[in-house]
């Protein structure tokens, strides 16, 4: 694996303009950089180029905002309106307080996923470093969700289980089943990526430039269905550490 | 300039694509230890993405069917069995991609540091 990767030439720009400035900031800390010319790896340069992208883009479009929608506004209702609709049909009317974090997360794993067809740009959800940021995040989230609803004593009592009497069996369990979640969203989403990257650079090697194209619409339509998955699944597990006050209050 | 600039693009991009398989590399040559090894790590990864993609394959299948049928008996319920069909086929999808990630591994990894 280790022939199949270059160095992409807006990372290469990157490490030249920023490498040294961060490298003498990492020094002040007590770090010592061995190579300050290749100091950032090209995911985190792509992260931050789906940074860049979605706050320019997201964050212009939201001025000007007029009662008769034009375009560009019409998207991002849609776009706004889904995610709230996805939120209350899954965890009732007190979910549209989730939408900031699940519609971050969800439009920040679709525009990574998309990012990699282009050329001279790589997914950063293509390593497992970034897809495990992403699912550790929504795990603690949903974490402190719940006990922000519940309170910590309560919400632990959950783990229990519906019989007391079986607690020590169900805890256990239970635990080990909530760990399973961030693992499997992570490497859902690392092996589908991945995987589908390392085709289409296998297939550009047959034939380069007609080859690809069937498999990269592949690669469109399997990395919009990954971003819906993770977002569908983080509502799923944060309706289920805070629902139950809704089943209390009846 | 000329005015059919169009088919010597066409002709000079077909061309470029041809030469692509030229950049083919060479192999090289391994022990016997090695090569056996690496044999055995071939078929061991094959095998286990054949079965993994067979096993996810009649299963997504069975999920697919009992969907189609569901919304064949109530076609109002076709958003909600559609939501939930594509749920079962993601959640069945990832053991597959379990096991594909498992098979690259064995696939990629150089195992001559490790005879």
């Amino acid at each position: 694996m280790e022939g199949l990767e270059h160095s992409l030439a807006l990372v290469e720009v990157f490490n030249r303009i920023f490498g040294p400035p961060l490298a003498a900031v990492l020094a002040l800390l007590g770090v010592r950089v061995k190579d300050p010319a290749h100091l950032v790896p090209d995911h985190i340069v792509m992260c931050l180029v789906v940074m860049v992208l979605l706050i320019l883009v997201l964050g212009l479009a939201s001025r000007r905002l007029s009662l008769v929608p034009g375009r560009r506004q019409t998207v991002l209702e849609i776009l706004y309106e889904s995610l709230e609709n996805l939120l209350t049909d899954i965890i009732g009317e007190s979910g549209k307080k989730y939408l900031p974090m699940i519609g971050t997360v969800g439009l920040f794993i679709l525009c990574s996923n998309l990012l990699g067809l282009v050329p001279g740009f790589m997914s950063p959800t293509s390593k497992i470093n970034v897809t495990l940021g992403c699912a550790v995040t929504v795990f603690v989230y949903y974490h402190w969700q719940g006990i922000k609803a519940q309170g910590l004593w309560k919400y632990l009592g959950h783990f229990a289980g519906p019989i007391p009497l079986l607690a020590p069996l169900m805890f256990p369990i239970e635990v080990i089943s909530h760990f399973s979640r961030p693992l499997s969203l992570s490497v859902r989403l690392f092996g589908n990526i991945f995987a589908e990257e390392l085709l289409i650079v296998v297939i550009a090697s047959i034939l380069p430039f007609l080859l690809p194209l069937p498999f990269m619409a592949v690669a469109i339509f399997t990395g919009a269905i990954q971003a819906f998955v993770f977002v569908l699944l983080s509502c799923i597990y944060i309706s289920g550490a805070v629902a139950h006050e809704e089943e209390h209050a009846e | 300039m000329f005015k059919n600039g169009k088919p010597v693009v066409v002709t000079l991009f077909l061309l470029f694509i041809l030469a692509g398989p030229l950049a083919a590399q060479e192999a090289g040559q391994l022990s016997p230890a090695k090569a056996s090894l690496y044999k055995i790590a071939m078929i061991v990864g094959g095998a286990v993405i054949a079965l993994a993609a067979a096993a996810g394959a009649y299963c997504q299948a069975k999920a697919i069917s009992a969907g189609c049928e569901g919304i064949s008996r109530n076609p109002g319920s076709a958003p909600h069995i559609r939501f939930l069909l594509l749920l079962g086929l993601v959640l069945i999808e990832t053991l597959v991609i379990y096991s594909l990630l498992i098979s690259i591994f064995i696939l990629v990894i150089n195992w001559g540091k490790y005879v």
